[in-house]
């Protein structure tokens, strides 16, 4: 029996990090039993092997947690939610300790106050900076807890010099170790939920200190900038690199034509950053407050989302005629898919002779970096050298994305800076917008219309129900209404880590002219069954490529959908913070919701999207143009970087 | 009362086979008996009691269980193990044997500290003769099913790894910081199978007692502290070394057996353990007075107990694992009020604060090493108050 906050699978954890199986074999018959623990004279029964903190927070009393997070396997080292149990010479950590067996536990008598308050005071005296400069002023753990123990003196001293330089190497991540409480959540992020494993403690005593391999910069060992340290990081320790400067310097330039593009997912979570619930989206409103900031136009993300689709899917449509039909073994299947540039980066790294397997669409990011100052500029005849372009994102990852250089295609940089939901709140802010308050508007047209497909991508599944729509209306003629109740593709959504799901297709239609130029006709995949898989979070991604490494199920699926964060990009890097499974689940439903209410939800029907390719885009999806400005190459980076 | 400079400790006159063929001719559930029966306590400091230690691990139901042997003898002032594996390794080898028929384990680890490594190849010799002699392998001493045999594994230099848990975390292959406990090792242990880990003398006790017999044992010690017990003396003393005593032994007794009469102060249980004042030498070294896996250091009237303090602390900055807030800055705090107190900059409430930080380190660190860490502070503030307080910047007392 294990508590419920504890994921089940921990991977390469280190053991002392590691769910703990605490029922005695010899006490077998007690599974799933029941045990009384009184907490404060409250009684409660809970499940054998149920934390004191779980069983405190079903009685509804506070115990201050610093290094744990609901996400995260249970490391019981920080010690400020330690309490007093009957029986027990030292006070536990009600994070870590087990009720087992019929337990009193006290949360405030003097000595726990009087550790508690040592505790904070100790980790005071070794956290340097000031509350006021730190990019977590009101939104940090400790200054919380400082406060709730009403610390208005530094007890034993406050450091007055830095003792570690700051690691600016990322694009996506900053790493001041100077703010660091060593509670280990990072590490236990990129180790347990990530297993990307690039953090660790070095070290010992006061000298401990979290690390990379040798201590070197972040951007030269293999981290993925997924950036879901950021996001369970308590302190300002570990924040995205912040380009807020330079859009406000771009903005007040009247030579420079600020376009913002936004995603899906930082309109369903930047109200947090306004006092808003988790799952409201702020789509319009932001529009609004954008161009009160001063953004000369906003687009919509979700337009290149619909064209990545048409891009992606017509990829797939070519790799599996000319492996079905042709007998061409080279080539490689599944195909994997490129959205989230922390998978893509892992993929490098990891897995870099799957490489071919990655579609060559770029992210939608970065083919509307790539449109906006080609296709948008002639048509509106502005110099792209003079286009400054922006993207919200709920990523950090996009920040190194956007700075690869191989994403110039447009001849210029396609996609200036990436900004994250919360710097953007913060220059919202700073423009003294109540974002809640702002009235509605539309994004401006040019690329106005999007679809539902292009919502979803914010989701976990929601790039392959949005492929799945597509494909298979294209496929077989037939409205996808007619095979899924209001298009919902309910197979490939939920939380579940690793998804496979098979979709037979029985009847086939007529080649649609969009992909006429590549296929003939449809036989070939009559009475098929397509295999697609979906995952998320790395640790999930390893599982698939270890099962295709193996020659498992997922070596036999056609396309499979990979998403770097927990969730999908909802659950991003970038996005606010605190983030918790249940936050995540009411971003999901905001984002399902804004599908629903669009009247257009499949990608190939935006009527934008038609028109590009007969202006733009003239040769079609995979053509020479979008190959060009859409389609993309990948580094085989590898693990031992020079 | 036998003093090594006396005679030859009892373990020179335990053939290890005897006790191990004892122990093979008995149920499994009959050694774990004997052993309870002995009141055998953990020999590293710890004092828990070996019999209930062996009985949970007995009962743990797992397909591979372990038996560990704590070889880290890292606390400060202690080297009775390096005798006992020099000198007396069979008895430590079958003990492990013993441990491993008890709780039905086929697999056991020594765990050597680093700076021992010189004493490995006198050990793996050990090891190849007695599984030369059928006392290690398959069908020991030609009992049928049951089989164990032991490996021998390096420690890298962290006193911490002396902590079981941090011991397993580091025969794992990770970094080596305590669990969190419970689950305890003799449910989760090594790779989460059940494991116990049990001190170079307690094992060779065990040998010992099946040899000898459990009435014996309680023959020598107290009713809560029974048996003999190995000590490592050094310090300000004419005849430093290892002694074995009956536990209960006072201080005084223990001081004139090694010609260390006339000291200020004696450190019992190393840098983890107290300090007693010369007022307090009646004071008995057993678990339930003065406990201690071994090591008393003597200090002379001539010690300054401060710089004893500052010593002591050092080794803890140095040696907290960094994993718990309470050890890892509570130790530095110390320290510097050290250094506030031998610039005579430390005021009496400063000094009231770092007391209760000290009952805060006790109460709240995640494992042994950080709970004991302050006791030598506190005990050095608590004794010597006259001695540390009132100093001029030059480093000596105003008085």
């Amino acid at each position: 029996m294990v508590s419920d906050n504890v994921p089940q699978d921990v991977g390469r954890a280190p053991r002392s990090q590691q769910r703990q199986t605490v029922a005695p074999p010899q006490n077998l018959e007690s599974l799933g039993a029941r045990v009384l623990c009184t907490i404060d004279g409250k009684e409660v029964r809970v499940p054998v092997g149920t934390t004191i903190l779980a069983a405190a927070r079903e009685l509804g009393i506070r115990i201050p947690t610093l290094c744990n997070h609901d996400d995260l396997c249970v490391a019981g080292v920080c010690r400020v939610c330690v309490v007093e149990v009957e029986g027990q010479r030292t006070l536990q950590a009600a994070c870590a300790y087990p009720v087992t067996q019929p337990t009193k536990v006290w949360t405030h008598t003097r000595k726990v106050r009087q550790a508690r308050r040592h505790i904070i005071d100790l980790l005071l005296a070794d956290h340097y900076g000031e509350c006021y400069a730190c990019s977590r002023n009101n939104n940090c753990e400790l200054q919380s807890l400082a406060k709730e123990y009403g610390v208005d003196f530094f007890r034993f001293g406050h450091p007055e010099k830095p003792r570690y330089e700051i690691d600016r190497s990322s694009h996506s991540v900053v790493r001041d170790m100077n703010k660091c409480v060593l509670c280990r959540r990072c590490i236990r992020t990129c180790i347990d939920l990530q297993e990307v494993g690039v953090l660790e403690a070095i070290h010992r005593g006061h000298d401990t200190k979290v690390a990379t391999f040798l201590d070197k910069p972040l951007a030269q060992v293999v981290c993925i900038n997924c950036g879901q340290c950021i996001n369970r990081c308590p302190t300002g320790a570990l924040r995205a690199n912040d380009p807020t400067d330079d859009v406000w310097a771009a903005i007040d330039d009247p030579t420079k034509h600020v376009v913002m593009q936004t995603a899906p997912s930082p309109r369903a979570a930047i109200g947090e950053c306004f006092g808003q619930p988790a799952g409201k989206a702020f789509t319009f409103e932001l529009n609004t407050a954008l161009r009160h900031c001063g953004f000369d136009k906003v687009f919509d993300t979700n337009f290149t989302a619909d064209l990545t689709i048409i891009e992606e899917g017509t990829e797939l449509i070519i790799r599996l005629y000319k492996a079905l039909v042709q007998k061409d073994k080279s080539v490689a299947l599944p195909q994997f898919t490129s959205c989230s540039p922390g998978w893509v980066k892992y993929i490098e790294h990891f897995y870099p002779q799957y490489l071919p397997n990655v579609s060559s669409a770029k992210s939608p990011q970065q083919m509307f970096g790539a449109l906006i100052k080609t296709y948008y500029a002639k048509l509106q005849g502005i110099d792209p050298k003079n286009i400054v372009s922006v993207a919200l994102m709920p990523c950090s990852a996009k920040k190194f994305e956007c700075n690869r250089p191989e994403m110039c295609d447009s001849g210029y940089k396609d996609v200036d800076y990436g900004l994250t939901t919360r710097e953007l709140g913060k220059m919202i802010s700073e423009a003294g917008i109540d974002l809640p308050a702002m009235p509605k508007s539309d994004f401006d047209d040019v690329f106005g219309t999007a679809t539902g497909s292009g919502v979803i991508f914010g989701a976990t599944g929601g790039v392959m129900e949005s492929a799945l729509r597509c494909v298979i209306e294209l496929v077989t003629g037939k409205k996808v209404e007619n095979f899924y109740e209001h298009a919902e593709i309910l197979p490939v959504r939920g939380f579940e880590g690793v998804r496979y799901v098979e979709i037979p297709i029985t009847a086939v239609g007529p080649v649609p002219d969009l992909v006429k130029h590549l296929v003939p006709d449809w036989n070939w995949l009559k009475g098929a069954t397509l295999k697609v898989g979906v995952c998320h979070g790395t640790a999930n991604a390893k599982k698939v490529m270890e099962d295709i490494k193996a020659g498992g199920k997922f070596s036999e699926c056609h396309f499979i959908e990979f998403m770097a964060c927990p969730g999908g990009c909802l659950g991003g890097g970038g996005q606010p913070i605190p983030t918790t499974p249940a936050i995540r689940a009411a971003r999901a439903k905001a984002i399902y919701s804004e599908d629903r209410a669009y009247t257009v939800r499949k990608s190939h029907e935006n009527p934008v999207i038609q028109h590009i390719y007969k202006e733009f885009l003239t040769d079609g999806p995979c053509g020479h143009v979008s190959h060009k400005l859409l389609h993309t190459h990948y580094t085989a980076r590898g693990k031992y970087i020079p | 009362m036998k003093a090594a400079h006396q005679g030859p400790l009892t373990f020179a006159k335990v053939q290890a086979d005897t006790g191990l063929k004892t122990a093979l001719n008995k149920t499994r559930a009959e050694v774990i008996a004997e052993i309870s029966a002995s009141g055998l306590k953990g020999r590293g400091g710890a004092g828990f009691p070996t019999g209930v230690k062996w009985n949970l691990a007995a009962a743990a139901r797992a397909d591979q269980k372990y038996v560990v042997c704590n070889a880290d003898e890292g606390e400060p002032g202690t080297f009775k193990d390096r005798v006992i594996l020099l000198e007396h390794a069979d008895l430590v080898l079958a003990g492990m044997t013993i441990g491993g028929y008890a709780i039905g384990a086929t697999k056991g680890i020594l765990y050597l500290r680093g700076e021992y490594a010189y004493l490995r190849p006198h050990l793996e010799d050990a090891l190849a003769r007695r599984r030369q002699q059928g006392l290690l392998g398959p069908g020991i001493t030609g009992t049928k099913g049951f089989q164990f045999d032991i490996e021998m594994r390096m420690g890298s230099g962290a006193y911490v790894c002396g902590e079981e848990t941090a011991l397993i975390e580091s025969l794992e292959g990770h970094r080596g910081e305590p669990r969190n406990r419970p689950p305890f090792p003799v449910d989760t242990g090594f790779f989460r199978q059940p494991t116990i880990v049990n001190n170079v003398e307690t094992l060779a006790w065990v040998t010992c007692i099946l040899a000898k017999g459990a009435e014996w044992f309680k023959g020598f010690g107290t009713d809560k502290s029974a048996g003999l017990k190995l000590f490592s003396v050094s310090g300000d003393c004419a005849r430093p070394g290892v002694y074995e005593f009956p536990l209960g032994i006072t201080v005084t007794a223990l001081l004139k057996e090694v010609g260390g009469e006339g000291a200020k102060a004696v450190q019992i249980g190393g840098a983890s353990g107290h300090c007693v004042p010369a007022s307090q030498f009646g004071r008995k070294i057993a678990f339930e007075d003065v406990s201690t896996g071994g090591s008393i250091i003597i200090f002379g009237p001539q010690r300054d107990m401060l710089a004893i303090a500052h010593n002591f602390l050092d080794f803890f900055v140095e040696e907290s694992c960094g994993q718990c807030t309470p050890c890892r800055m509570g130790n530095v705090k110390l320290r510097e009020g050290v250094e506030l107190l031998e610039q005579g900059k430390c005021s009496m409430a400063y000094l009231r604060e770092l007391c209760a930080l000290g009952e805060t380190m006790q109460l709240a660190s995640k494992c042994g090493l950080g709970q004991s860490s302050p006791n030598a502070f506190l005990s050095i503030v608590s004794n010597f108050k006259d001695e540390i307080m009132g100093r001029t910047a030059a480093g000596s007392s105003v008085r």
